[in-house]
């Protein structure tokens, strides 16, 4: 193994499109599905969170790719299947060229060190008995790495890196804060020299002044080394200021993926209109915004809607909804890449409405009353 | 709910079963030869065929099996005479029916335990609660100096020294002993008093502390909080929403101390000189007893699933999640 | 400038129409590693029918000064300085059954985690009725009207069965509800909500902050919002109040202070926050270094050890001399008014967008 990390070859987030270029990571109709046991008397199998329930996308080297959605969208869930620490329970993941969705831990064993994993908390995620530089060195030793001027001085050129002082390599994670237990955590992920690092709300543990930080850090890590990234996150704009492109999940299924500048901006999934809408802004002149306000939580994975799941909720739903699940696609108008799930697919605008949609009956009832009163 | 339990004893009844094949097996069908301990010392191999016929040892291990398990379910024939159901097999020492002999012991087991469970209930918890309802000040600091300490009493220790103290010296109370509570309550109860006060009190040392650490995690809950944040009284929010959650673990360990004590307070029994299920335990093993051993060990088994169920059972009757779900 | 220490923090003297006022706040714990001072001289004002925002990250003493404002603090191990008058009566020196019979009827509380906010033993419904029999001697019958009523106007579908559930059986969102509808037995007239929309999911936190706001404009209570989110204060308050380290740093309407904030902290978080629109390459600056250990806090002004702009300041003030937090619109910061303006203008407003 060579010290220098094999860079694919230098090129901007942008470049490339699935036209020109090999995908490093492709998943196909993946599937997770929870078992339930129960009934009488003898427990089986009654049914299944359906967590994920075929998803499909790519990850391209070098490029950032941002999973967004609401707890229990399943967007962990695919972070998890894609580093086979969960295997699928249906569909494909292939990277680079290969098949690894069903792959042996034999098989898993070189793939591994090129996938690697950063957690959401950095206080459970790192063992509390071990050294700051045991943690960050045991991947290179269980992969029987060996780089160039020992595994020790690899350990201090990756503290620097991460903005951490090489001299802390023999303290123990208590004696760092939350946004340098992350960093280490960075650390330990960049020691295998991935590919592809999957960053499962690496921020969201973080007080506001330290998700910067390390927000920053991934990102130089990125342009950097060249490493691609799956960067599941439930805000909506962190994703946006990290992610190249980015994918938005609504109970187990990806309803839009684009490029983030037609994400935000020319968004057609009414859910993504909705999420994007939710989100609380610090520009306080906000009246040219449309206003969108669902009503009640996301349906149980358990026994999603039929056809398009997020029908219950929509305020553009129709009988087909019902009937037909809506496939993913390019809608006409939106730019190559931009793909929506949707039969009846909202204006390419974020413009403030004529009308407010509001569906929750409270705030209905309350807002008439307002304006009438 | 009724589901639940059901299940539950369907659960249970396998439980006892395979307990019972597994002590099948390790007792009867395993490596100590059955017949030549049944015969005791200085055996003939005449007698021992003998024995073996009369046992049915010389039939296939699944038809000894067989009438074992019958035999506990439905009685069985031996050749001195019935055996009725639960059939567990006749000493090899006193040739008496084992279940016989259990019965006889067990009243005195049983009054030790509801003794013993309503002294340190009552004092245990009561005093937890109170340590923790003043927490900080000289009572919690007394109430728990005072049961770290007994907590770390045996029986063993604590027994003689009562034992001298109320009977040998001052001959205030006679020797403890069992008399039926149907025919004496008084007696039953000034019989046993000292046992189960001893019992009790090193219960209750482990009581208190555990209720009160117990009721301080409950009160530092959220929800505690917020009942406090919409003016209810102090008193209200200790009584009805601390100690609600604080009883889960306090039932847990209750439900293993009763099926414990039920299968019988060795300690007690022996330093006191009781003739409970305890010290025939005791007996069962020293004198290679095989079939009273096996006895005692089911008719352990049998509480400890008995009251396993009791507690969940309560478990749901504490907590709406578990009733609900 | 010894002088000002002295009298420092104390917001405008014009404002006799205050429904709530702290003046002077000091909370002390006492712990195994030392005395924390989590909240170090804090004085604020709530006026009625509005709301004051309150910012700050964990450990900013947040979270700790409105548990004091409602006596919900342990006694026995925190020691608490300064007055907390609401509508002309102390509080910090009001017995505990004068606080009970405040909480929950004059001033309610909404909290973060409905899940364990909630007690899992009992019923929404019985959980909803305790305050309202409590203080205003209701009935059974007439607490269970009144519940029903609430829980219809949080947007609670079927109130009359969900009465009847527990905490476990609602979602995350119908649960947050449930409390604000808990709050509001009494007809509060102020409301202190502690992150009460962090827990949940974005658009269910745009329902529950809509439905917030339009409850105010019925029932007319004062609000004081605790949150980081400096997105959700812009949503919700009239005023706002941020805190670092124990201590107010900045004061203001939401307006002043977030298009022309003036504490290099303020700075620090509102450049350290991606936005949802504006240019897409704009780097975050973050705030180097972490919060200040409240055991020991830094001498002089909390934020010095992780400001910018600190060597902009003579004598090293920043480090021996705490900052005053003069009355009205305010920034605790050595800096000069033409200092701070220069460094808004020419170098963090480029970076808001």
């Amino acid at each position: 193994m060579s010290n220098n990390v094999t860079l694919p070859e230098q090129q901007g987030p942008e470049a490339g499109t699935a036209a020109t270029r090999e995908p490093l990571l492709a998943v196909e109709n993946m599937k997770m599905h929870f078992p339930i046991y129960g009934g009488f008397p003898i427990k089986r199998k009654v049914g299944a969170v359906r967590a994920v329930d075929g998803v499909d996308f790519q990850v391209f080297p070098g490029e950032s790719l941002g999973l967004v959605g609401e707890s229990g969208c399943g967007k962990s869930t695919t972070g998890r299947m894609v580093t086979r620490l969960l295997e699928p329970t249906a569909g494909k993941i292939t990277y680079s060229g290969r098949d690894i969705t069903h792959a042996k831990r034999r098989e898993l064993a070189p793939i591994r060190s090129e996938i690697q994993m950063i957690f959401q908390d950095p206080y459970s995620s790192l063992n509390p008995r071990q050294t700051v530089g045991t943690i960050i060195k045991s991947p290179m030793e269980i992969n029987g790495i060996n780089p160039p001027g020992g595994r020790e001085k690899k350990v201090r050129e990756l503290l620097e890196l991460v903005g951490l002082n090489p001299e802390h390599y023999n303290r123990f994670p208590h004696e760092f804060s939350g946004g340098q237990r992350q960093r280490i955590g960075v650390a330990r992920a960049l020691a295998l020299e991935p590919k592809l690092i999957v960053a499962d709300e690496p921020v969201s543990a973080l007080d506001v002044s330290i998700q910067a930080q390390v927000v920053n850090l991934l990102q130089k890590v990125q342009d950097e080394l060249g490493i691609a990234f799956l960067f599941i996150a439930h805000d909506l704009a962190i994703v946006r200021h990290f992610s190249h492109r980015v994918a938005v999940m609504y109970l187990g299924k990806i309803v839009e993926v684009a490029d983030r500048e037609s994400l935000y901006t020319r968004p057609r999934h009414p859910y993504t209109h909705a999420l994007l809408s939710a989100v609380p802004e610090v520009d306080l002149d906000t009246e040219h915004k449309e206003r969108i306000r669902l009503a009640g939580d996301v349906p149980s994975p358990i026994s999603p809607p039929s056809g398009c799941r997020f029908r219950t909720r929509c305020w553009k739903a129709q009988d087909k909804c019902a009937t037909d699940e809506p496939p993913l696609v390019q809608i006409s108008g939106n730019k190559e890449g931009h793909l929506t799930a949707c039969h009846f697919p909202e204006a390419p605008s974020i413009e403030a409405r004529v009308e407010d949609v509001v569906m929750d009956p409270a705030l209905a009832a309350l807002e008439k009353d307002h304006t009438e009163g | 709910m009724l589901q639940f339990i059901i299940r539950r004893l369907l659960g249970a009844a396998l439980t006892l079963f395979l307990i019972g094949a597994v002590t099948f097996f390790l007792f009867v069908a395993g490596p100590s030869d059955y017949a030549s301990l049944a015969c005791g010392k200085d055996c003939s191999p005449t007698r021992i065929g003998e024995i073996r016929e009369a046992l049915g040892l010389n039939l296939p291990i699944a038809s000894q099996f067989w009438q074992f398990m019958s035999g506990i379910v439905m009685g069985r024939d031996y050749p001195t005479g019935h055996c009725d159901a639960p059939c567990l097999g006749v000493s090899f020492y006193s040739g008496d029916l084992v279940w016989d002999t259990i019965m006889d012991r067990f009243p005195l087991t049983l009054s030790l335990t509801i003794g013993g469970l309503a002294i340190f209930l009552v004092v245990g918890l009561g005093t937890g609660l109170l340590a923790a309802w003043k927490r900080g000040t000289a009572v919690d600091k007394i109430a728990s100096g005072a049961s770290m300490v007994l907590s770390s009493f045996q029986i063993y220790f604590l027994g003689p020294i009562v034992l001298t103290i109320f009977v040998y010296s001052t001959g205030w109370m006679e020797n403890p002993k069992y008399v039926p509570f149907t025919e004496d309550p008084v007696g039953w109860l000034v019989g046993l008093s000292l046992p189960m006060i001893v019992m009790a009190t090193i219960f209750t040392a482990q009581y208190t502390r555990m209720a009160r650490s117990s009721m301080i995690e409950q009160l530092q809950e959220e929800h505690v909080r917020t009942a406090r944040a919409k003016g209810l009284s102090q008193r209200y929010v200790f009584f009805r929403y601390a100690w609600r959650g604080s009883l889960i673990p306090i039932v847990t360990i209750i439900g293993i101390d009763i099926s414990a004590l039920l299968g019988g307070g060795v300690v007690t029994e022996l330093t006191f000189s009781l003739q409970g299920i305890g010290q025939l335990a005791v007996m069962g093993a020293t004198q290679k007893d095989l079939p009273l051993t096996m006895g005692v060990m089911l008719f352990g088994a049998f509480f400890i699933l008995l009251v396993n169920i009791l507690t969940d059972i309560v478990y749901a009757y504490i907590d709406p999640r578990v009733r609900l779900s | 400038m010894s002088t000002l220490t002295k009298t420092e923090d104390t917001p405008a003297a014009t404002a006799p129409e205050a429904f709530l006022s702290v003046r002077d706040l000091r909370v002390r714990f006492s712990t195994e590693d030392g005395i924390v001072k989590a909240v170090d001289g804090l004085s604020f004002d709530v006026e009625r029918g509005k709301t004051l925002g309150i910012v700050g990250e964990s450990g900013s003493g947040k979270s700790v000064t409105n548990l004091t404002v409602l006596g919900l603090h342990n006694r026995k191990t925190t020691d608490i300085q300064g007055e907390i008058i609401l509508d002309g009566q102390e509080l910090n020196s009001a017995p505990e059954r004068e606080m009970e019979k405040l909480r929950g009827n004059k001033a309610a509380m909404i909290f973060q985690d409905p899940l364990t906010a909630l007690s899992p033993y009992y019923t929404v419904g019985r959980q909803l009725s305790e305050p309202f029999m409590k203080h205003r001697g209701a009935s059974k019958k007439e607490a269970r009207d009144r519940a029903i009523e609430m829980l219809t106007k949080v947007g609670i579908p079927q109130p009359q069965t969900r009465f009847d559930d527990y905490p476990h059986q609602f979602s995350g969102g119908m649960r947050q509800r449930a409390m604000i509808a808990m709050a509001l037995m009494c007809d509060p007239e102020l409301l202190i909500a502690d992150e009460p929309t962090t827990a949940l999911d974005v658009t269910v936190q745009a329902q529950i902050l809509d439905l917030l706001k339009d409850l105010q404009q019925e029932f007319g209570s004062a609000i004081i919002f605790i949150t980081h989110d400096l997105g959700v204060i812009a949503n919700m308050a009239d005023d706002l109040l941020v805190m670092y380290a124990g201590r107010a740093v900045e004061r203001g309407t939401v307006r002043e202070v977030l298009q022309t904030p003036s504490h290099p902290y303020t700075w620090g978080l509102l450049s350290s926050m991606p936005r949802l629109t504006g240019d897409i390459d704009e780097e975050l600056v973050p705030i180097p270094g972490s919060p200040p250990s409240l055991l020991n806090p830094p001498s002089g002004c909390p934020f010095n050890p992780r400001c910018a702009y600190s060597g902009h300041v003579a004598d090293s003030l920043c480090t021996t001399e705490r900052p005053p937090l003069a009355p009205g619109r305010a920034a605790a910061c050595h800096l000069t008014a033409g200092q701070k303006q220069t460094i808004f203008v020419n170098e963090i407003k480029p970076r808001l967008g």
